[in-house]
C-alpha cells in the first residue's frame, strides 16, 4: 500500500487523477477501522490531511461552505446556529476522540446509510463541491447517494466542501441506537423547517439501502400546512396532520432486518420520531417552545 | 456534660490495630495510576528482542470435517517461520480443556464450532503473519449442525463428540448433554396441592461475552534447557500449566509461567487461549513469540456466558408463603464442555434463590452444540437462574395481590435454613434485610431530566441521540435479590498457597508476600499488602511478581481470592509472626519477663506486648536472619452433590445482594434509561472499602449490560457470530450507567478470614432482574427474555 501525501489540493487532484483506485483518507475514523480489519486493501492511500482550508469553512448570505474535513466537534461549537440540524447530529457522532477527527466529507465519501450527517444534510438542503482535474461541480444532495456505500463522484474526484444551506428556520435531528452514546444508527430521522420557502424537508438514515427524504411525507405536510394557512397563523399543527406526516415518513423507508434491529422496528421508529421531531420544530417555530437545540449539553 | 475518663488497666490492643495500611482501610491500588495514566503494561505490551509473532487461523464454519489442509503457500512466503497444524503437536496429549480433556489443541479432521482454531504462523512481523494464515487453504465438508435443545437431543441428533469417556457419560440422558444435576428434596408434585396460586414461566437467557478491554495475548520465550518461559494474562496459572505441559510433551517444571498484566478477565481467562499456540511455536523456531488478539479475535478466543432457556413453575399459598418449585435450566455450552459440568452445579443448586421451598424438584444441564463454548462468567449460571426466579417472585406477589418485596420477605432464608441441597446455611443470610434496606431509600425525584432550560437529553432514554423531551417516558420501579456461592465447591479442594518472607531491608522491616494469584483487576495485590500489613505490623510491603516458582492460589474467580488465597497469605503471615517471635525470645528473651509470659504482637515495627509495651524493634530482632513460611490453606471442604438427588454440602459460603432499579422508559420507541441502581449487599467484613465499593458497583454495571445491551447473536442457521465486534456488542457507556448507592453490611462469617465474604459476583445476579422488573412495571409488559431489545418493548 503506498501512502500519497499531496502538500496542496492541486496536487491532491493530480494524485487522485493518476491514481483513480486511491482512497482519500482525512481523520481516519472509517477508512482506518476497515483496514484494521482487513475489509479492505486499497493500492493507494491519499492522505489530505496537510491540506489545510478543507478544515476550514465560510459562513456566506445563504449557504455555510463547510471545508470537507471541518471536524463533528467544531460543527457543534461553531455553527450551531447556522446549521441546527447538523450540529445535533455531530453531538450523535461516536465519542469526543472521533468527533474530534471525523468529518462530513468522510460520511459522504463512504455514503454509509447509516452516516450519522445524512439525514442532516438532506433535511437542511445542500450541493456537495466534488474536484477533479477536469473541473469542478456542485453535486446536489438529493442526487449524490446511488446505492448502498455509492455515491455520485467520478473516480477522479474529491470531495472539497459541502455548500448547505444556512437554517431559516427551526431543525430537528433524532438517533435511535440501542445504547445512550456512542452508537451507531438503528435509524435516524432529520428536519428542517424552511419558512423562507414555505416548505418542509427530511432525512433518513439507516432504513433504506441509501440515505433518503420522506418525499410523499414532505408533500403531503407542505400542502397541508399551505392550505390551513399554518405559516402564517402559526397555529398547532393538527394531530391528525403530524399522524398522517408520520405515517408517510414510515412508509418512506426501506428497511431490512440486520444485528442492530429488525426492519419493522425501523418502519416503526422512523414514524415516532418524523412527528416528534415535527413537534418540537413546529413549536419552536411559533415562538412558544424552547430552541431548537434544547436539551443538549 | 463532664469528660469521662476510664482509669485501671491499660486498653489491650489486638494484632495489627496500630499499624497504618491494614484491613479495613481503603489504601489505594499500586496499579491505579499507572491505569489511568495509559502507562500501565498489559500483556500486549510485552517485547522481546527477535521476537516472532504468532497468528492462528479459525474456522469460517461452525460444524465440518477438514477435508484437506494445504500450508504450501503459507510457508512459501517471506518472512514465514513456521506454520503449524494438528499434525505437528509434538505430544501424545494433543487436547486440553478444564475438567474434561476435550478441546483440541488445533482441529483434528472436525471442527464443531465458528472460530475454532485450525492452524498457526509464525512471522517476523504481525500483518506477514496474517497474510500468511490467509494463504492456508482448508477444505471443509459441512455436517449437520446442533444448535439447541431439541437438536441436541434428538434420538438421530449428529454427536458433537464421538466416543466420550468423561466420568460424566455415565449420568447423562443423551451424549450431547456435558451434564445434568438434578435436585429433589421433598415432594413437590404433593406440596403443589397445597398451592392457592400456581406461576410457570419461560425465560430466556441471552449469552453475554465478559468483554474485557485487555485481549487476550501473551509472549512464549524458548529455555536453553529445552523448556519456555511464559508471560501471559490469565486468571489461573496453575491450571493452565497443567493443561499447557502435557500437550507440549513437557514436566511441569520445564514449563515456567508468570502472570503478565491483565486487562480484565470475568471468567473469560479461566480457559487456555493463546498459550499453548505460542509456546508451540517458541519450541519451534527456536524463538520467542508474541501472539496479540484483535478485538475481533477476542470474542472467538474466550469463552462466554452460558446462554439459557428456563421453565420455573411456583406454587403459594394465599397468606404468601410459597408452597414448592419445579424447575428446568437448559444452559448451552457450546462445541467444548469447560466450566459447563461446574455451571451446571452451580444453576441446579442455586436455582431455588435466597428463599425457603422444602419441595422442590429441580434439574439442569448443559448441551453441547455447535455455538460458540460458553464456560465460566461473574455469576457462573447463578445469573441464568436468578433472572428467572426473580420474575417468577414478582408474578407469584403480583397474582397474590402482595407487595413484591414484602412477599420476598415473607420467604426469605436466614441463617438456619435447610437449603434444597440438605446443606444448613451456616453463617449470617440477611436477604430480608437487604431487601429491606433498598426499598427504604428515598426514590430519585420524578421527571429528573427536567431543567430550567428545557429538557436535558443525557437523563432521558436516547440520551444524545435526542429522541425524546419527555414523550412516551415512563418510569418502573423493580426489586430482586439473589445468592451466590463463594468459593469452588462440590468436593473440590480448593486450596491457595502463599510465601510471605519477612526482613530487613534497608534497615527497615519489610514484609515479601508471594503468591501464585492472578490479579486481573479484583485488588487482590492491594489486599494482601494489607493483610500483610496487620499481621505483621510492618508498613513495607513487596508483593513479588505472581508465577509459578511459588504453589497455586487457585483462580481468580468465584469470587474467591480475598477468602481464600487472602486466608493464605493471613495463614503464613501469622507462621512467620511466630518464628519472628521465635527469635526474638532467643535473642532477648532474657531481657524481659514478657518475652515469656505476655502475649506478644507486631506492631509498627515493633514487638509489643497486647498491653501496649514495647519489647524490641523488628529490626533488631531480624538482624542477620530472614523468616520465610510457604503454606498452603484451605477452606472446609465441600462435598459433590448426589448425582440423583442434589443432596450434599456443595458450597463454602454464599454472598447475597440485593437491588431497586428505577428505569425511565420510551414507550414509543422501546429505548430504556436506567436513572438508579440502589444495592445492598452483605461483605462480611470490607477490608478494603473502596475496592468493595468498585466490585458492588462494576457487578451491578455488568448485570444492567446483559438487562438492556449486551448479547453475543448467533445465527440459528449458520451458528456463526454476527457481532464480533465492540461496533455491535455494545456494553454500557458512563451515560449508561445509573448513580449506583451501595449500603454495605458487614455481618462476620465466623468460618471466613476476618468474618469476610466473597463480594463480586453477587451484584451482578440482581442487577438484571432488577432493571428487568422495572421495565416490566413501566411498560405492563411480561419480558421473558434478556436483554430486552426495542423490538420487545414496541412490539414490532
Amino acid at each position: 500500500m503506498d501512502f500519497l501525501r499531496p502538500a496542496s489540493w492541486e496536487e491532491a487532484l493530480a494524485a487522485k487523477a493518476e491514481h483513480p483506485t486511491a482512497v482519500p483518507i482525512a481523520g481516519g475514523t472509517d477508512v482506518m477501522v476497515e483496514i484494521n480489519f482487513d475489509h479492505r486493501r486499497p493500492e493507494y492511500l491519499l492522505d489530505l490531511n496537510r491540506i489545510g482550508e478543507l478544515r476550514e469553512w465560510e459562513v456566506g448570505a445563504d449557504t455555510v461552505r463547510l471545508g470537507a474535513s471541518v471536524p463533528y466537534t467544531q460543527i457543534m461549537e461553531n455553527l450551531r446556529a447556522e446549521l441546527p440540524g447538523l450540529a445535533l447530529a455531530s453531538h450523535t457522532v461516536a465519542s469526543p476522540q472521533i468527533r474530534n477527527r471525523g468529518g462530513v466529507g468522510g460520511n459522504l465519501g463512504t455514503a454509509s446509510p447509516a452516516g450519522d450527517a445524512h439525514p442532516a444534510l438532506l433535511a437542511a438542503d445542500c450541493e456537495v463541491e466534488a474536484e477533479s482535474v477536469r473541473g469542478s461541480r456542485l453535486i446536489p444532495i438529493d442526487a449524490f447517494y446511488t446505492g448502498v456505500k455509492r455515491n455520485a463522484l467520478a473516480p477522479d474526484e474529491l470531495i472539497r466542501a459541502v455548500h448547505i444551506k444556512k437554517a431559516d428556520g427551526p431543525q430537528q435531528y433524532s438517533k435511535v441506537g440501542t445504547r445512550n452514546a456512542m452508537v451507531i444508527a438503528v435509524c435516524a430521522f432529520g428536519i428542517a423547517l424552511h419558512p423562507e420557502t414555505r416548505t418542509v424537508r427530511t432525512g433518513i438514515g439507516s432504513a433504506a439501502p441509501t440515505p433518503i427524504r420522506a418525499k410523499a411525507a414532505e408533500e403531503f405536510l407542505n400542502a397541508a400546512l399551505e392550505e390551513g394557512g399554518f405559516w402564517d397563523s402559526r397555529k398547532i399543527i393538527t394531530p391528525s396532520v403530524a399522524k398522517q406526516f408520520a405515517e408517510l415518513a414510515s412508509g418512506a423507508a426501506n428497511p431490512i432486518d440486520d444485528v442492530r434491529g429488525t426492519a419493522s422496528y425501523r418502519r416503526h421508529a422512523v414514524g415516532i420520531m418524523a412527528r416528534r421531531t415535527l413537534g418540537w420544530t413546529w413549536e419552536s417555530y411559533r415562538g412558544t417552545g424552547r430552541s431548537s437545540t434544547e436539551g443538549v449539553a | 456534660m463532664g469528660s469521662t475518663r476510664t482509669t485501671g488497666a491499660p486498653t489491650k490492643i489486638t494484632q495489627g490495630s496500630q499499624t497504618k495500611g491494614g484491613i479495613g482501610e481503603s489504601t489505594l491500588r499500586p496499579d491505579g495510576t499507572l491505569k489511568v495514566t495509559g502507562e500501565f503494561a498489559y500483556s500486549s505490551d510485552m517485547w522481546h528482542e527477535d521476537m516472532l509473532w504468532g497468528q492462528t487461523l479459525r474456522s469460517t464454519v461452525a460444524h465440518a470435517e477438514i477435508v484437506s489442509i494445504d500450508t504450501s503457500e503459507a510457508l512459501a512466503q517471506a518472512g514465514v517461520y513456521a506454520v503449524l497444524t494438528y499434525d505437528d503437536l509434538p505430544a501424545e496429549m494433543k487436547n486440553y480443556g478444564l475438567e474434561i480433556q476435550d478441546t483440541p489443541v488445533l482441529a483434528h479432521g472436525k471442527v464443531r464450532h465458528h472460530g475454532e482454531p485450525v492452524a498457526l504462523v509464525a512471522a517476523d512481523h504481525p500483518e506477514t503473519a496474517r497474510r500468511a494464515a490467509a494463504k492456508i487453504k482448508i477444505e471443509y465438508r459441512e455436517l449437520p449442525l446442533i444448535t439447541d435443545e431439541a437438536s441436541a437431543t434428538a434420538s438421530d441428533a449428529v454427536l458433537v463428540h464421538e466416543g466420550r469417556d468423561d466420568h460424566h457419560i455415565g449420568h447423562v440422558p443423551h451424549p450431547n448433554i456435558v451434564h445434568r444435576q438434578p435436585i429433589i428434596r421433598g415432594d413437590a408434585a404433593e406440596a403443589a396441592k397445597k398451592a392457592d396460586v400456581v406461576v410457570k414461566g419461560e425465560y430466556t437467557f441471552g449469552m453475554q461475552d465478559q468483554a474485557f478491554l485487555g485481549p487476550e495475548s501473551g509472549l512464549a520465550v524458548p529455555a536453553e534447557d529445552g523448556g519456555v518461559d511464559l508471560y501471559v494474562a490469565t486468571q489461573w496459572l496453575h491450571s493452565d500449566l497443567g493443561q499447557i505441559a502435557p500437550v507440549l510433551g513437557l514436566p511441569e517444571d520445564k514449563v515456567r509461567m508468570t502472570l503478565s498484566g491483565v486487562g480484565g478477565a470475568f471468567g473469560g481467562r479461566e480457559d487456555i487461549s493463546m498459550q499453548i499456540h505460542a509456546c508451540l511455536l517458541a519450541l519451534r523456531t527456536g524463538k520467542p513469540v508474541k501472539i496479540v488478539y484483535n478485538r475481533f479475535e477476542s470474542f472467538f478466543g474466550h469463552v462466554h456466558r452460558h446462554p439459557a432457556k428456563l421453565y420455573y413453575e411456583h406454587g403459594a399459598t394465599k397468606d404468601g408463603k410459597l408452597t414448592h418449585m419445579k424447575c428446568k435450566i437448559v444452559l448451552d455450552g457450546g462445541a467444548y464442555a469447560s466450566a459447563s459440568p461446574a455451571v451446571v452445579g452451580n444453576a441446579s443448586s442455586l436455582s431455588v434463590g435466597p428463599y425457603v421451598i422444602e419441595d422442590v424438584d429441580i434439574e439442569a444441564i448443559a448441551l453441547y452444540t455447535n455455538n460458540p463454548p460458553c464456560g465460566a462468567m461473574r455469576g457462573f449460571g447463578a445469573v441464568q437462574a436468578c433472572f428467572a426466579y426473580e420474575a417468577q417472585m414478582d408474578k407469584l406477589a403480583a397474582k397474590l395481590g402482595l407487595d413484591p418485596v414484602e412477599f420476598r420477605q415473607l420467604n426469605a432464608m436466614e441463617q438456619g435454613t435447610l437449603l434444597p441441597t440438605g446443606q444448613v446455611v451456616d453463617s449470617p443470610a440477611p436477604v430480608a434485610e437487604i431487601l429491606r434496606r433498598v426499598k427504604a431509600r428515598p426514590l430519585p425525584p420524578e421527571r429528573q431530566w427536567e431543567s430550567s432550560e428545557g429538557a436535558d437529553v443525557r437523563q432521558l432514554p436516547g440520551g444524545l441521540s435526542n429522541t425524546t423531551h419527555g414523550e412516551g417516558v415512563v418510569r418502573g420501579v423493580g426489586y430482586a435479590v439473589g445468592i451466590k456461592n463463594v468459593g469452588f465447591s462440590e468436593g473440590f479442594d480448593d486450596y491457595s498457597t502463599a510465601k510471605v518472607r519477612m526482613e530487613v531491608v534497608g534497615g527497615e522491616p519489610v514484609a515479601t508476600v508471594h503468591t501464585a494469584m492472578a490479579e486481573v483487576g479484583q485488588g487482590g495485590v492491594t489486599v494482601h499488602a494489607q493483610i500483610a500489613r496487620t499481621e505483621l505490623g510492618v508498613t513495607q510491603v513487596t508483593i513479588h511478581p505472581a508465577d509459578t516458582q511459588v504453589g497455586s492460589a487457585g483462580s481468580s474467580s468465584a469470587s474467591r481470592q480475598t477468602y481464600v488465597t487472602g486466608g493464605a497469605v493471613k495463614n503464613s503471615c501469622e507462621l512467620v509472626r511466630e518464628k519472628v517471635l521465635e527469635i526474638g525470645r532467643r535473642k532477648f528473651g532474657t531481657y524481659h519477663p514478657a518475652w515469656a509470659t505476655a502475649e506478644l504482637l507486631l506492631e509498627g515495627g515493633k514487638v509489643v506486648t497486647d498491653g501496649g509495651e514495647v519489647l524490641g524493634d523488628l529490626v533488631d530482632v531480624l538482624a542477620g536472619e530472614s523468616v520465610e513460611v510457604e503454606a498452603e490453606w484451605r477452606h472446609r471442604p465441600t462435598e459433590p452433590f448426589d448425582l440423583r438427588t442434589g443432596q450434599g454440602n456443595g458450597h463454602v459460603q454464599y454472598s447475597f445482594a440485593a437491588h431497586r432499579a428505577v428505569v425511565e422508559v420510551d414507550t414509543e420507541l422501546g429505548l430504556v434509561k436506567v436513572i438508579e441502581l440502589a444495592v445492598a449487599q452483605d461483605v462480611g467484613k470490607a477490608l478494603n472499602p473502596l475496592s468493595v465499593l468498585g466490585q458492588i458497583q462494576g457487578g451491578t454495571t455488568q448485570g444492567l449490560g446483559v438487562a438492556v445491551m449486551e448479547e453475543i447473536i448467533v445465527d440459528p442457521k449458520t451458528a456463526k457470530v454476527r457481532n464480533p465486534s465492540f461496533t455491535d456488542y455494545l456494553i454500557p457507556t458512563i451515560l449508561d450507567t445509573p448513580t449506583i448507592p451501595v449500603d454495605v453490611l458487614e455481618l462476620a462469617d465466623e468460618h471466613a478470614p476476618y468474618g469476610l465474604r466473597g463480594i463480586g459476583e453477587a451484584p451482578t445476579l440482581s442487577s438484571t432482574p432488577a432493571v428487568l422488573a422495572a421495565i416490566r412495571n413501566a411498560t405492563g409488559l411480561e419480558l421473558n427474555r434478556t436483554p430486552v431489545r426495542p423490538e420487545h418493548l414496541t412490539g414490532t
